[in-house]
């Protein structure tokens, strides 16, 4: 029921967030998108994920995009569009739509213990992270030391992203000097 | 903003514990939920307080340029840095058992705590610094 709720919500602010002219309603919304999709996946028990969630979409990256707003016009452009440029989204999101609820068909059920996902992997970490890697966390034990690699590329992502941010917008103290 | 009453003394009063918490999801990342990145956008988070408080330039002194800059690649370097001492230390690349710390458990334990803290540092560098590069509106 919880769930169901919840995910309501979810459609509901989406399309407000779609909807708003003024793009600092947006980013509010999208915040609170943040907050609800974090209680979705605190029901789904993957609290470290919801953790991320709460902490990087709804509080840092509204203050990124308000950030970024102050530096462009607040509303959205009152241009009109027509025939092709109104409905071919709207066309590839239907079509992108029902091949995904196509999909969904093949899924296996919500907290089915059969399902490959369960008996591929997954016991071998329940059963053997803590031996292996003397951490408790299963999550930590994964990111840290099983998927180590991955964490490396993430971390070099993230540095990327502040070179990329230097060098984008420090260009101008340069050419003052 | 930053001559709000109300707002910079809740700063003054929220941040001392925003620090605390970050701290602590960083220390505990290994037994609950949490670990460097979330400890480091939540201590990016504390100081953006700050720097909406008692503005920009002032907060920039607390945590200058040229420091945050080193800061962010010292982060990877950490991460990285423990990859090739596992590699000098006779393993494979992030084989944490091979650390130099007695048993493999230990290395294991240790060596976690270390890449966790340069995923960290990494993280709340790297938000600081998108934060105050886009925040920063004297050029415009």
């Amino acid at each position: 029921m919880i769930n169901l709720m919840l995910l309501l919500f979810l459609v509901i602010i989406a399309i407000a967030a779609i909807q708003a002219k003024d793009i600092l309603n947006s980013i509010m919304y999208l915040g609170a998108y943040s907050l609800f999709i974090a209680l979705v996946w605190t029901e789904l028990n993957a609290v470290d994920v919801a953790f991320t969630e709460a902490a990087v979409g709804a509080g840092v990256s509204g203050v990124f995009m308000i950030g970024a707003l102050t530096r462009m016009n607040r509303f959205e452009s009152s241009r009109e569009r027509t025939g092709l440029a109104k409905y071919g989204p709207l066309f590839i999101v239907m079509v992108t739509a029902a091949m995904l609820f196509y999909a969904t068909v093949d899924m296996p059920d919500y907290n089915n213990p059969e399902a490959p996902i369960h008996n591929h992997v997954a016991p071998y970490y329940i059963q053997n992270s803590e031996s292996d890697t003397g951490s408790v966390n299963i999550v930590t034990s994964i990111l840290a030391s099983y998927r180590g690699f991955d964490t490396l590329g993430e971390t070099s992502v993230v540095f990327t992203a502040a070179i990329s941010v230097i060098l984008l917008l420090r260009r101008r103290d340069k050419n003052e000097r | 903003m930053k001559d709000d009453v109300i707002l910079r003394t809740v700063a003054r009063c929220m941040v001392p514990f925003i620090l605390l918490f970050a701290f602590y999801v960083q220390a505990h990342g290994e037994i609950s939920p949490g670990g460097g990145f979330q400890a480091g956008v939540i201590f990016a988070s504390a100081f953006i307080l700050i720097a909406l408080a008692v503005g920009k330039e002032k907060a920039r002194e607390k945590f200058k340029k040229k420091i945050s800059d080193i800061t962010c690649s010292l982060g990877l370097m950490i991460y990285a840095g423990i990859g090739f001492i596992t590699v000098l230390c006779g393993g494979l690349f992030l084989e944490y058992g091979k650390l130099p710390f007695g048993s493999a458990q230990a290395g294991n334990h240790l060596g976690m705590i270390g890449i966790e803290l340069g995923v960290g540092l990494a993280v709340a560098s790297v938000m600081v610094t998108i934060f105050f590069e886009i925040a920063r509106k004297d050029d415009d």
